[in-house]
Parts: structure tokens; C-alpha cells; sequence
């Protein structure tokens, strides 16, 4: 091919990549969540983890947790761009309050006998997991905890007999008194 | 018969939107009728206070409105039926988003109950809207029909002002239920755009104005959409600092472009002396702009050693493509009036002669220079007799995108704001030709002009008999090279002249079509007829589409090749083969 490429300058950013938390307190209405994660997907910003529900239906308000990933600027304008969103009363950036509580929960189905077992049962126990369905042949544990916390039970789980995840995703809370 | 049978505010649904178009008085609205809006076209039809203008396409009925909104500065209203009239319809929707027109459609939906079917003409309006309107609604109750108009209203143009759409399903068109006329509670309460400004934020502005050195005030479409006190607080500040003022294509108009300290607009087009003066400042006074890439340029070389002040009603602007030092969020007017404040109790008009003297320099190089020929016209000249035969009328322009929407840019100086009326962020061919049908529907004495690419106004040109019907008399001056201009310019300048499809070869007889259309035709080859056929279209109190012959290889310049810095223009006499190899060479900008 000598036909000449047309070459294009790409503007390279390096800034590192940051995870945050978000807590987003929104009016309960049709189309919110589609609002949210619409966002999301037409600016290109990252979703890790959601959680959504409402928090009090007295006022229809429900609360988004999100975990998104980016560039200190992504980070920033992701609030931004929340925040001038009609149905949206507040952003709140948990991970720069650094007093919030981060917790999920997870169930995880794991299969097998003998030895297997046992040591599922003891791993379990290890992790304040809780069984909450179990057979002669498998387990189904219920487990709370920051997302670390509940990675590494399920990859101890993996070669024990693991069989499935179910997860929640992210809620969080700040510490003291103060609400969101 | 109940009692309720009497109470006034007791209406069907379609009575409703009809009812609450004259609360927020509105006069005209442009639209389609379809199956999913027949009984709100049947409330228009026995009432005389909304004027309906019917276009021959939902698309020239969004333009249109916005057209109406630009050059008012009060909302544009548009009705359009379910399904294809609603997808017509996310053209406007998206053209006004980006430019922050406040734009209110209303569209039909099929009944509730068949919501989700598949029925005729439905499609999820709200769904494919949602990321094109700054907030929309579908209403499935006609209690809340009322409320959710006027909170549509209210968002639309509050804050940064966007369009917004409403869909009302035809059986809630056709119910009865209880209107009540706009109140406070009816808007969101998690909906309240800051309009004043952080005072302490305002004197560290001030503090930086009045140090500074080499400083440039850069403003936007934000202080037109402040309305007319923004645009007096504007003028009295450049009055007042004596500081050199550029503006982007959005905000041409609200700084006089024969005012002394005018340096032409800015960015990818704009004039040498306007892209050198933001590339070394020391002080950047950002007021209702928000950085986009086709100002910027390169970001991380754009005015490098600046101190930034960013004024803006919409936080997400701040610091979304440049870091600004001094971000004030607020409405424009209001913060330029404390600034103003602030500047005349505490500070003087710094000494800038020699950054004057600078800019001076810079000037001199012509950056808008172009050879005139005698035997072909120049789209530059075209442009400047257009300027010529208009000044000093009450004038209005819309354009269409590309390169003579550039040259309009550069080539009409606009003296007030609201005359101006293009599509900056979208960027939509097909817009200019309905945005003056809604221009001349909000100022029926007005000249109103639509300097077009014989490309772009193919896009719309049934909007001409929406002209004929209402006696419209626009003006369409179109520049016409027979090719995409800024297309083949760009194939030209990046992709090694191969012309892949910029050329129209089928070129409809503008002459015959405009008299198909019960219009006037006007074509115009020799420079020396142009000032004669323009005076001719003036005069003509019908709608024209003129047929400008001109230059069918000009380029657009000054340019800064996208992908490099201020200081990086190419200028029209340097743009010869070589030196436009050399400013693209190492590759070509993706935007």
C-alpha cells in the first residue's frame, strides 16, 4: 500500500487512574436509574459497581451507590455532570469525605464432599460467612464485607468447589452523626 | 352534570397544553400534525392566542424554534406527533442541547395502554431523547399534565437553558382532569442553578484583573443567554479595564464588532491576532465559554502561561477540558456586575499599552486577507458586500455549517446580540434555512438572511414552502462552489486532495427551484453584478434563494490545524502547497 495513511495526532494523557465511591441521593421517578447510567455510558465514564433502592419512600427518594473509576478531572466532572441532573439532590464523594463505611454482600455457592467441605465450612467460619442453603453436596454462604474482604473469600472458595457469586455491589455510609 | 362541569380549570388534556403555551406566553410554536397529537391540533384549531406554523418537516419545526428562541431570547416551542415525529424531532433537540437553546417540544404518544406494543408510530420517545434534552417527562396522568408543562418551561429556560420534551400520550390527551396555572411547587426541588457568584471567588478575579499585564477577556453564547444585562455588564467592563475582548462563534454579537477593542472571534477560524493574544496572556477572563475543542486547540498547549478566570453558570464546564484558577459558578450577568463592582471601588485600569502594542503587531498581519478577482467571486467578498448593503438595518443572520458559515464568522461584523444565529457545537448542515423561518416568524419586518452552503440547504429546502405559505420573506445567500466545502478543504488539506464524495454533481437549478416553490430565484456569476443582485434581493419582500456563484477551490483561513497550539496558525498568504504540508506534517488532528 503506498496510498498515504492518514495519520492522526492522539493526544496521550498518563494522569493515573483513581477509584471513588459516590453516593447519589435522586427523587425516586421513572427513567432515573436510565438517566444515571445512561450518563455513564454516553460520556464514557467507568461503572465498577451500583447499587441502587429507595431510602425513603415517604419522599421517593431512592440512593445510587456508584464505584467509577478515572482521572482525578473524570472523577470531577462524573460529580459535575451528576449533580446538574434535574432529578438529583446531592452527590456526595465518599472516598474524598475518607469516613465512609463501604459494605457488600455476596452469596456464594460452593460444591463438594469430603475434605472439600470441611474446609469450606472452617474457611466460612473464618469469615464470619454465614450458611444459609445447604445440601449433602453444596453450600451457599452469605458473606458481608468491603469488596477486598469478600475477593478473597471467593477466591479461597474457587478451588474448594465454587459454583456461582452473587453480589449486591457497593453500599456506603458515612461515619458520625452527620447524614449525607 | 357536576358541579366540576363549571370550574374552568377543568379541561381535557390537549386544552392543557394549549392553556399552558398562553400562560408562559408563548405566541407562536411550529409543528406537524400526525395521528398522536390530533386532539391537541384541535384545541389549536378554535383558539387564536398561539399562532401555528406548519413546517414540512419535524426538523425544520425544532430549527425553526430554535431560530425563534436565538433571536428572542424567550423559549421556542415545537409540536410533533409520535414516533417518526418525535425521531424527526432529536436533531433540534441535540443542535439546542449543545448550544444551550431553551427549546420546548411536545410530542404525541400513542395511548397508555398500548405503550410497549409495538403499536403504530410509537417509539420510545423519552428513552431516545434522554440524552439529547436537558430533562424530559412522559406523562401518563393528566393531573400531572399541568405541572409537568410548566416545570418544563421552567427548566428549559432557567440555568444553563437546553431543550426539553414533554410526551403526552393520546388518551391522556383526550382525558379531563384538573390545570392550574404555573406555580413554584410545580419544579423539582432537587432542580436550584446557582446564579450568584462566590464573592470571595469575585475578588480574587478582580485582584487578578487589575495585576494583570497581558490580559484578554474571552466570552461566549453564556452572556447572550444572560440576556441584554450581561451584554451591557460586558461592554461596560472591556469599557472600564480597557482590556482587548474575543469571542467565540456563539457569542459574536454581544461585543461590537466595531468596537476598538475587538479582536475577532477566536479558535480553529478565528484571527491571528484574537489566537496569539489568548496564547500569551497572563490573564484569561472566560465569561459564559466553555473550552471546546474547536477553541482550544491543543489543550495541553493552550495558553500556557495564563492565570484563568472561568465564569459559568453550569459546573460540569469548570475545569472539564482546561483547569481554570479562578472557577466562578453563576450566572454571567450577575457575577460581571459584582466583578464591575468590586474593579471600580478597589482597583485601577492597569497600564497595558505595550500588550496593545503587541496585539497591533499581530493585527498587521491580515490575517483575513483574500485576493479579490474581477473574474470570479470570492466567497470573503461575497460575504463583505453582503455586510456592506446590510449595515446599519435591522438585520438578522442564520447560517448553515461549513466554510461560509466560517467566513459569516469572520466576514459580518454583528453589532448586537440575538442577530446571530448558527450552529456552533453540533455543528448541523440544514440548519440555517429553518432557523430563518423562525427568525422572520418572531420579526416579521426584519431583514432576515441565511448565508447557506449550496450543501447544507439541500438538507432542509422544503422549509421554502413553509416560507411561501406564511409570507415569510427570507433570504437565502448561498455560496455556492458545488462541492462540501469545509470537506473538501479538510481532503484537501489532510488526506492528499483525494476528494472522496465532497463533490455535488447533480446541483438542482437554484432559480427554478426557488419559482417551483413560489419564491424568487436570483443567480449571480460576475463580481461586478454581485452588489446589484444583492440590492435586488434586498428590496424583494418575498422569499429569495440566491444563487452566488463563487471560487470553487477557496479555503477557509486563517486555520489552526486541529491537534496544535494558538501560536501553530496557518495564514491565508503563508498557504501555499509547502507551508500547508509543513503545518500538517507529523500527522493530522482526529477532530
Amino acid at each position: 500500500m503506498n496510498q498515504p495513511a492518514s495519520a492522526y495526532f492522539i493526544e496521550e494523557r498518563h494522569d493515573p487512574n483513581e477509584t471513588h465511591t459516590l453516593s447519589v441521593l435522586v427523587q425516586n421517578e421513572p427513567g432515573v436509574l436510565a438517566r444515571v447510567i445512561g450518563l455513564f455510558s454516553g460520556r464514557g465514564y467507568n461503572i465498577e459497581s451500583l447499587t441502587v433502592s429507595e431510602t425513603e419512600s415517604q419522599k421517593h427518594l431512592s440512593r445510587i451507590t456508584i464505584v467509577t473509576t478515572g482521572t482525578p478531572m473524570v472523577i470531577e466532572q462524573i460529580k459535575h455532570q451528576l449533580d446538574r441532573m434535574i432529578p438529583v439532590y446531592r452527590v456526595v464523594d465518599m472516598t474524598l469525605t475518607k469516613r465512609s463505611i463501604e459494605r457488600e454482600l455476596a452469596m456464594v455457592k460452593v460444591r463438594g464432599q469430603g475434605e472439600h467441605r470441611v474446609e469450606a465450612l472452617r474457611l466460612a467460619d473464618a469469615f464470619r460467612a454465614r450458611v444459609i442453603d445447604a445440601t449433602t453436596e453444596s453450600f451457599v454462604f452469605e458473606i458481608t464485607g468491603n469488596t477486598e474482604k469478600i475477593n478473597q473469600f471467593i477466591d479461597l472458595m474457587r478451588p474448594l468447589g465454587l459454583v456461582e457469586v452473587s453480589r449486591t455491589g457497593v453500599a456506603a455510609i458515612g461515619r458520625g452523626p452527620e447524614g449525607m | 352534570m357536576s358541579d366540576k362541569s363549571h370550574d374552568p380549570n377543568q379541561m381535557t388534556g390537549a386544552a392543557m397544553i394549549v392553556r399552558a403555551l398562553i400562560d408562559h406566553g408563548v405566541t407562536d410554536i411550529f409543528g406537524y400534525p400526525g395521528g398522536a397529537v390530533l386532539p391537541i391540533y384541535d384545541e389549536i384549531f378554535q383558539q387564536s392566542e398561539v399562532q401555528h406554523i406548519l413546517v414540512r418537516h419535524e426538523q425544520g419545526a425544532g430549527h425553526a424554534a430554535e431560530g425563534y428562541a436565538r433571536s428572542t431570547g424567550r423559549p421556542g416551542v415545537a409540536l410533533v406527533t409520535s414516533g417518526p415525529g418525535a425521531t424527526n424531532m432529536v436533531t433540534p433537540l441535540t443542535d439546542a442541547l449543545m448550544d444551550s437553546i431553551p427549546l420546548v417540544c411536545i410530542s404525541g404518544q400513542v395511548p397508555t395502554h398500548l405503550i410497549g406494543n409495538d403499536a403504530f408510530q410509537e417509539c420510545d420517545t423519552v428513552g431516545i431523547t434522554r440524552p439529547c434534552t436537558k430533562h424530559n417527562w412522559l406523562v401518563r396522568d393528566v393531573n400531572d399534565l399541568a405541572k409537568v408543562l410548566h416545570e418544563a418551561f421552567y427548566v428549559a429556560t432557567t440555568g444553563r437553558p437546553g431543550p426539553v420534551l414533554v410526551d403526552v400520550p393520546k388518551d391522556v390527551q383526550f382525558a379531563t382532569g384538573t390545570y392550574h396555572p404555573p406555580r413554584k411547587s410545580d419544579v423539582h426541588r432537587s432542580y436550584a442553578p446557582r446564579v450568584k457568584g462566590d464573592a470571595t471567588q469575585i475578588r480574587k478575579a478582580v485582584a487578578l484583573l487589575a495585576g494583570a499585564k497581558r490580559p484578554v477577556i474571552y466570552s461566549g453564547g453564556g452572556v447572550i443567554n444572560s440576556g441584554p444585562e450581561a451584554t451591557r455588564l460586558l461592554r461596560e467592563l472591556v469599557e472600564v479595564t480597557g482590556f482587548p475582548i474575543t469571542s467565540t462563534l456563539m457569542g459574536l454579537g454581544a461585543y461590537p464588532a466595531s468596537g476598538k477593542s475587538w479582536l475577532g472571534m477566536l479558535g480553529m477560524h478565528g484571527t491571528y491576532e484574537a489566537n496569539m493574544t489568548m496564547h500569551d496572556c497572563d490573564v484569561m477572563l472566560c465569561v459564559g465559554a466553555r473550552f471546546d475543542d474547536r477553541i482550544t486547540g491543543r489543550v495541553d498547549a493552550f495558553s500556557p502561561g495564563s492565570k484563568k478566570i472561568h465564569i459559568d453558570i453550569d459546573p460540569s464546564s469548570i475545569n472539564k477540558n482546561i483547569r481554570v484558577d479562578v472557577p466562578i459558578i453563576g450566572d454571567c450577568g450577575n457575577i460581571l456586575g459584582d466583578i464591575l463592582q468590586v474593579f471600580k471601588a478597589e482597583a485601577k485600569k492597569p497600564d497595558i499599552k505595550a500588550w496593545w502594542q503587541q496585539i497591533a503587531q499581530w493585527r498587521a498581519r491580515n490575517s483575513l486577507y483574500y485576493r479579490k478577482s474581477n473574474d470570479v467571486i470570492l466567497p470573503q467578498h461575497a460575504i463583505q458586500s453582503l455586510f456592506e448593503a446590510t449595515r446599519g438595518r435591522d438585520t438578522y443572520i442564520t447560517t448553515e455549517v461549513g466554510q461560509h458559515q466560517m467566513w459569516a464568522a469572520q466576514f459580518y461584523g454583528f453589532e448586537e446580540p440575538h442577530r446571530w444565529m448558527t450552529s456552533g457545537g453540533l455543528g448541523t448542515m440544514g440548519y440555517g434555512l429553518p432557523a430563518a423561518v423562525g427568525v422572520q416568524v418572531a420579526h416579521p419586518d426584519s431583514l432576515v438572511i441565511d448565508i447557506a452552503g449550496d450543501a447544507s440547504v439541500q438538507m432542509t429546502m422544503q422549509e421554502m414552502s413553509t416560507a411561501v405559505q406564511y409570507e415569510l420573506p427570507i433570504k437565502i445567500f448561498i455560496l455556492n462552489n458545488q462541492y462540501m466545502g469545509m470537506v473538501r478543504q479538510w481532503q484537501q488539506l489532510l488526506h492528499g486532495n483525494r476528494l472522496s464524495h465532497s463533490y455535488s454533481e447533480a446541483m438542482p437549478d437554484f432559480v427554478k427551484l426557488a419559482e417551483a416553490y413560489g419564491g424568487v430565484g436570483i443567480q449571480v456569476h460576475k463580481p461586478g453584478d454581485l452588489d446589484g443582485a444583492i440590492q435586488e434581493m434586498i428590496s424583494v419582500k418575498r422569499p429569495v434563494l440566491f444563487d452566488c456563484r463563487v471560487a470553487s477551490l477557496e479555503n477557509c483561513f486563517p486555520m489552526i490545524p486541529s491537534g496544535k497550539a494558538h501560536n501553530e496558525m496557518l495564514l491565508p498568504e503563508q498557504a501555499n502547497d509547502e507551508a500547508t504540508a509543513k503545518a500538517f506534517a507529523g500527522g493530522k488532528a482526529l477532530v
